[in-house]
């Protein structure tokens, strides 16, 4: 059943009597070739690739709130592939090219928008650094451009440019980046993942996991025991409460990251704006909101909010870059569970156990990283060897000293 | 979060600098047999888990004193504040 502009010609004639759900609603099978545990963007996309390009239909996806509950709808929809490291920025231009042809590919309207990603720099240390990171981008395929003061004052001419302690002395901009509506990422891929066969299976929270001889066999879950020749498991936020059933520890800290919107304005931010120097980057939603945020808070915690002081260090540094923001309200602020790794990059990869599977640690960057990650993820899944733009985020990197440390900040998940 | 240190009394946590897990005060033995494999684990590994957490909070906008502090993860209750110098080993 597809979606077209046909089909809506259709209905409105029909008094839109025909759409029905997008999903069905099933019943878990006592066993499944494999079972994805995480019904977030992450594995819903893992769901269909492993269905659309592996040809693995027998799939459950368990989710154990409802479809799309989780990080990926508590994000800012940013998505870009404006990394350095040969080990990262393959991964993220595979994601960037796969949500270009989302939308066709999933017959569902994500609303991706190749708006820009402006990073500001503010003294020549960094825009060296920006030219170098650009140039690496360059090298993979990506886009970058490498702006000066006045090319920024023609795309945002009302930044504080002349600020004492951050002068915008230009910036490195990724066209081709932008935003995505991301509810709507998880509802194309559940839909079309839905439509080659997967059970989507909401309000299913896994107990245990059944580990037999160092195989899993399957899981007991709060709808009884499904059965699994293989567990993929994509939970970013909770990994580690999740794969502590299976005695596993990870190089992860569960960490809060907070995002705020501003009541809705007419059309003003035509891009997206990092100023990582003063920790704060913002957009504009379609609907009109201002979307932004900053830091992550610092400590572990589970609880999907954060505290005062970061409020007070975003809207610092909102002030700081667009004075005239303080014109405008803040409607409400939330807060999401971040795995932040140890290095700041993510992990796919197999587990000591047979047949178990991990994919997590995305720290602050998990959405744009949605469709490579479910792609990548897949193949790992379906052909067991790691997919060439995923091959060196392995859970083994610390002990062979291969770390991704974009930042270079060591292993201090707070810091990347 | 307000944490009550057993100096100065109940101080904002914007204060402090949050360094991790508490465990971090037990160096594993340098001379062991497995000490490589030991000290991966405790420079890399965590246990992160939900509910009561032991970790170590660094005093740097005060008396530069390190902390251990016993907080919920799931709430933000701080439980309980030692100095790290008499926790000791």
């Amino acid at each position: 059943m597809d979606y077209s502009i046909f089909r809506v010609i259709k209905e409105a004639l029909n008094n839109h009597k025909g759409w029905g759900p997008a999903w069905r609603n099933p019943t878990p099978k006592p066993h499944y070739d494999i079972v994805i545990v995480g019904g977030g963007g992450h594995g819903l996309a893992t769901a269909f690739y492993l269905a659309s390009r592996y040809g693995v239909r027998n799939i459950a996806v368990l989710e154990k709130g409802w479809l799309g509950g989780g990080n990926v709808g508590r994000n800012t929809t940013i998505v870009r592939s404006n990394y350095m490291l040969p080990g990262n920025e393959p991964f993220y231009e595979l994601s960037m090219k796969l949500w270009e042809g989302l939308e066709q590919e999933l017959n569902y309207n994500a609303m991706v928008s190749q708006r820009g990603v402006l990073n500001l720099c503010h003294s020549d240390a960094q825009r060296d650094a920006f030219r170098r990171r650009g140039n690496a981008m360059l090298l993979q395929g990506a886009d970058a451009e490498l702006l000066d003061a006045e090319d920024v004052r023609k795309l945002y001419p009302y930044l504080n440019f002349d600020d004492a302690r951050f002068p915008i002395l230009g910036g490195l901009l990724q066209r081709r980046g932008g935003t995505v509506r991301h509810d709507a990422v998880a509802w194309g891929y559940a839909r079309a993942a839905d439509q080659l066969g997967v059970d989507i299976i909401q309000n299913c929270e896994v107990l245990d996991f059944r580990i037999e001889n160092g195989q899993v066999s399957g899981l007991e879950t709060s709808r009884g025991f499904i059965g699994a020749n293989k567990v993929g498991t994509a939970v970013a936020g909770s990994s580690s409460r999740l794969l502590s059933k299976a005695g596993i520890r990870l190089p992860i800290e569960s960490h809060v990251l907070q995002a705020f919107v501003s009541e809705g304005l007419k059309p003003v931010i035509p891009g997206v704006i990092t100023f990582g120097a003063g920790h704060f980057y913002l957009s504009q939603s379609d609907k009109g909101g201002l979307v932004f945020g900053g830091d992550i808070d610092g400590y572990n915690t589970y609880a999907q909010r954060g505290n005062m002081p970061v409020v007070e260090d975003v809207c610092e540094g909102a002030m700081g870059l667009m004075p005239m923001l303080g014109r405008a309200r803040m409607l409400r602020g939330w807060g999401g569970i971040m795995d932040m790794s140890m290095d700041g990059s993510p992990f796919i990869d197999r587990t000591d156990i047979k047949g178990l599977f991990f994919n997590g640690g995305w720290c602050y960057g998990g959405f744009k990283a949605t469709p490579a990650s479910g792609l990548c993820f897949a193949h790992l899944l379906a052909t067991g060897t790691s997919h060439e733009v995923a091959a060196q985020m392995r859970l083994d990197r610390f002990a062979r000293g291969a770390m991704i440390d974009e930042k270079g900040q060591g292993a201090q998940p707070n810091l990347h | 979060m307000l944490i009550n240190h057993p100096l100065l009394g109940p101080r904002d946590a914007q204060e402090f600098v949050y360094k991790g897990d508490a465990s971090l005060l037990r160096r594993p033995d340098s001379n062991a047999e497995d000490a490589l494999e030991r000290f991966t684990d405790y420079a890399y590994l965590r246990d992160n888990p939900a509910g009561e957490h032991r970790e170590l909070w660094y005093h740097e906008q005060g008396d530069r004193s390190w902390l251990v502090v016993t907080r919920n993860t799931l709430t933000h209750e701080v439980l309980d504040v030692q100095l790290a110098s008499e926790v000791g080993r």
